[in-house]
């Protein structure tokens, strides 16, 4: 049993992680570069400047400020957490949405597109609803509901005509979403009463589910307060000045419901055989069509519930001229779910990732003289890497000189030998 | 050896090919001398496409040393060996379909005049040489449009139009009909006869007999020997491939009719890729307790038939009737209830090659009420079934249960999936080519789990390319030619030879059973 060398780097699973983790250092090291040379050559930054950036970078999360002689100082900062949190809730969702398709061989794209009927649907919902007419937690929940349900059936769009017509989704789902920025615009449009006038320093912003309809000397008006709120749940004790909520809980809840839907149950399985090897599926007489619909109409609820949570939270405001552009959490999840390698448990943990960039942009823009949108530069790198992660995964892999088995006539006989020599470990030469 | 220099034009020395955890190769030998045709044998697995790869440049060994003429050499990309002379015939052709023949041909070796190709010069190349071999091709058609057997031909004149003295033929008579493998064997010997050196690669000891004039045989990645094949025979050569007594007959007894299990009338099924259709009123009937074999050159629409049958395809006419019900119309799960299906292409149906072997084996069945309870997969007792399906059928893996069907060599993937169908115990059983690409051990026992199935009383529908395997384990030979039935034959009383002429479409029947003439 040489192969107790086999230690605990060459399982699949850690090279998964392993590929991700590199995908996201190679990620911040360009942003620390970026910033270093913009730094070196910008008058109002310098040396001094492009450092801070670079930590702020890395541990921007850890910020607390500056001290009274302008350094940077560090330690727990329960605000920044309980936003990244906050900010974490609808892309882990999103994330989920992307990677369930993924899982079940397709390519949702059509996030953004369910995310913002998600939206339509739950503050339609969330401000249509008289106060007096219900409890506001039943509105919440009916709220909750509708966006889900809403996300489900903008995501079976793209999923039936890909099952019966037999169009590839990516398309399908680029012209949902931009159906759906349209059909968002034009509801809010006309429907007057959700746009928000009593904060008129803005335009063109629905109301805060926290103002409530209610019937004011006859006259229906938007009662900040008195609407509904996703419940705190002590853990704005826990980070106190930030906007977090049980939202992040739900989010997480649903992650491991998806998880055990994906390994333990029937359905899981038949939506991995239908995604893996659809022709295999149908041979053993599941129901391919009905389980490419099922899965992008999961992966919509998923999206959907990540607009509803977000805009729940009582204190998120929606810009509803969304004609021209997409809501970037619907995309995000992308990155989000290529980064965790597709596992419902490691979105989670890589949702949290990308709104900490997100915190950290706002960092640099508030703490020193840098741009926020170079997180966005981090961002798009890591996402170039992570669609490499195969590639590095096999990099990883290849720690013996070889070369690829691509020119392999028959791996099925290098497999053959891998068996017969008794023990192996599961990996192609 | 150093006398022997002279006489051998490639040398492969002490090679060895490790991949993580494995060793492809284990030292092994192979000497070629010059104007011989030298067989190379061994099971799945054995390493004798690693050991091919490793002279064609695709692999760097990691011990051993090739020499040329007594020369050692490097050969470190298929150029390489292109330019000591070493041609391969791959097993899967490697031609560009869109490509006319003769642009196949000269891809890679084009002779240009100031970047301009001079196709003339070529074309007057490729004309000669096809001539001087009696290599038919046609060089104007695209390759899509030529039989396999053309194709074959072509990949033969790629190798000789560049002048390759050393021919590598991996499995080369796998897709050919019996009349083709005879071309096949004459051509062979006669470019050995002109002095160039022959490798061929096959399990098939039948062709290996009568034209190769020296065997090595590997197993399980090690050297087991070289042997004359006038010194030997059949059985010796396949027992040192397998390691033990093999028997290479089917063993059964005759066969016992019962009642019609499957009865097919006029049935069609429409083609995908031209407008005819591929499965045109093809009428018969399967009975229990027989293996009724539908045989014929791949591509005459035997996968249609079956896809048809099975439901993977819509028929467009005709009926189907399984155990008394019109299954014409009815679903893939609903069939599937009376048939289990052992699939033409265990890759694209037969497996989900992402899940672990436990996964495939419920393939089918992970809804019934043993493995699972309310959706949820009763993970249990899928292992217990699978462990009890992998030690019933010997199906071996790195892993047990759990290894990735993707990791498991060919041999048993076919394993899981008869392990799979026939434990499904239904009354009709369609097989499809279950013994493609096998080795003499796995050949022989999805042979004897056939024939103990068609014991039991199940009817066996099996579709084979493979005459050997149609005479030998057939209880009743139907023929299909273009998309019908031409020929109903019982192998008792039949020869191969005619076998042949009614699989290329010389002779035919009519419905009443007896031969027409000038079909």
């Amino acid at each position: 049993m040489k192969n107790q060398g086999r230690t605990l780097l060459q399982k699949d699973g850690t090279k998964t992680v392993l590929a991700s983790l590199l995908s996201i250092v190679i990620g911040l090291a360009v942003g620390s570069i970026l910033v270093l040379v913009v730094g070196l050559f910008s008058d109002n930054l310098g040396m001094v400047s492009a450092w801070e950036g670079i930590r702020l970078i890395f541990f921007g999360i850890l910020n607390t400020g500056r001290n009274t002689s302008g350094s940077l100082t560090w330690g727990f900062n329960p605000q920044s957490i309980g936003n990244m949190l906050f900010r974490a809730t609808p892309l882990i969702l999103t994330g989920l949405s992307v990677s369930v398709a993924f899982k079940t061989g397709l390519f949702n794209i059509g996030a953004p597109g369910q995310y913002l009927m998600g939206t339509m649907v739950t503050l339609a919902i969330a401000l249509g609803i008289p106060v007096s007419a219900l409890p506001s937690p039943v509105i919440w929940l009916l709220a909750f509901l509708g966006g889900v349900l809403a996300g489900a059936l903008w995501g079976c769009i793209p999923g039936l005509v890909k099952a019966l017509l037999n169009i590839n989704e990516v398309l399908a789902c680029i012209m949902t979403n931009w159906i759906a920025a349209n059909l968002v615009t034009w509801f809010f449009d006309a429907n007057k009463m959700f746009q928000n006038t009593v904060e008129n320093t803005k335009s063109s912003y629905v109301y805060k589910t926290a103002y409530g309809r209610t019937m004011v000397d006859g006259v229906w008006t938007y009662v900040d307060g008195s609407g509904v709120q996703t419940a705190k749940l002590g853990l704005n004790k826990i980070f106190p000045g930030s906007q977090v909520n049980a939202g992040i809980l739900i989010a997480i809840l649903i992650a491991i419901g998806v998880y055990i839907l994906m390994i333990k149950t029937t359905l899981g399985y038949q939506l991995k055989a239908c995604g893996s090897n659809r022709h295999a599926a149908r041979y053993a007489g599941i129901n391919d069509k009905r389980n490419i619909v099922l899965s992008m109409a999961i992966a919509g609820a998923l999206s959907g519930a990540g607009a509803s949570l977000y805009y729940l939270a009582g204190n998120t405001e929606f810009f509803w001229q969304t004609y021209q552009s997409l809501p970037a959490a619907g995309f995000n999840g992308i990155p989000v779910a290529l980064l965790a390698a597709n596992n419902p448990i490691g979105v989670i943990f890589t949702g949290c990732f990308m709104s900490m960039l997100n915190i950290v942009g706002l960092q640099l823009t508030n703490l020193t003289a840098y741009n926020e949108y170079i997180t966005d530069v981090i961002i798009s790198v890591i996402v170039y890497l992570s669609a490499f992660s195969l590639l590095i995964k096999m990099l990883l892999s290849r720690r013996k000189k070889d070369k690829p088995a691509k020119a392999a006539d028959s791996p099925a006989e290098v497999n053959a030998v891998e068996e017969a020599s008794a023990e192996k470990g599961g990996e192609r030469a | 050896m150093r006398t022997m220099e002279s006489e051998n034009i490639i040398e492969m020395l002490h090679i060895t090919k490790e991949f993580p955890g494995i060793i492809a190769n284990d030292d092994i030998t192979l000497q070629l001398r010059r104007g011989e045709i030298h067989a190379l044998l061994g099971e799945n697995g054995a390493g004798k496409s690693t050991l091919m790869s490793v002279l064609f440049g695709l692999y760097q060994p990691e011990k051993g040393i090739i020499k040329k003429n007594g020369q050692e050499v490097k050969i470190h990309d298929p150029n390489d060996a292109t330019a000591l002379g070493i041609g391969m015939v791959h097993q899967h052709f490697k031609l560009i379909e869109v490509f006319t023949v003769l642009d196949n041909i000269i891809l890679g070796a084009e002779t240009t005049k100031m970047g301009f190709l001079q196709k003339k010069e070529a074309r007057a190349k490729v004309e000669a040489l096809s001539e001087r071999y009696g290599l038919k091709v046609d060089l104007d058609s695209k390759v899509e449009d030529i039989t396999v057997g053309m194709q074959q031909r072509v990949e033969i004149l790629k190798m000789l139009y560049r002048d390759n003295e050393i021919l590598i033929f991996d499995e080369p008579t796998a897709v050919l009909t019996p009349q083709e493998i005879d071309e096949l064997m004459t051509t062979m010997k006669e470019f050995a006869k002109e002095g160039k050196s022959i490798l061929f690669i096959s399990h098939k000891l039948n062709e290996i007999m009568s034209v190769s004039d020296r065997v090595t045989v590997l197993r399980k990645g090690k050297y087991i020997g070289t042997v004359d094949a006038k010194d030997t025979d059949k059985q010796s050569l396949s027992n040192m491939m397998v390691g033990r007594p093999v028997q290479l007959e089917v063993t059964k007894a005759p066969a016992r009719p019962g009642e019609a299990v499957l009865d097919v009338r006029e049935l069609c099924v429409p083609s995908r890729s031209h407008k005819k259709n591929a499965v045109n009123h093809v009428s018969f009937q399967a009975r229990a307790g027989e293996i009724l074999c539908i045989a014929g050159i791949d591509g005459n629409g035997q996968t249609e038939l079956i896809h048809g049958l099975t439901g993977l395809e819509k028929s467009s006419g005709g009926t189907v009737t399984l155990c008394g019900e019109d299954i014409s119309h009815a679903s893939i799960k609903h069939r599937g209830a009376n048939m289990s299906h052992i699939p033409e292409d265990r890759h694209k149906h037969g497996l989900v090659l992402d899940f672990t072997l436990e996964q495939n084996l419920v393939l089918q069945r992970f809804n019934e009420k043993r493995f699972q309870t309310h959706g949820f997969i009763n993970q249990g007792a899928v292992r217990e079934y699978a462990g009890q399906l992998i030690e019933q059928y010997d199906v071996r893996s790195g892993q047990g249960p759990v290894t990735m069907a993707r990791s498991m060599s060919g041999g048993n993937q076919q394993k899981a999936i008869i392990a799979r169908e026939v434990d499904r115990e239904k009354p009709l059983i369609v097989a499809v080519q279950p013994t493609r690409g096998l080795d003499v051990g796995a050949i022989e026992y999805i042979h004897s789990q056939l024939v103990a199935e068609r014991d039991r009383g199940r009817a066996v529908l099996l579709v084979s390319l493979e005459l050997d395997e149609v005479m030998s384990l057939s209880d009743r030979i139907l023929v299909m030619y273009e998309g019908e039935i031409v020929g109903e034959l019982d192998p008792k009383q039949t020869t191969v030879q005619e076998l042949g002429l009614y699989m290329a479409g010389a002779k035919r029947m009519d419905r009443s059973g007896k031969e027409e003439k000038g079909a």
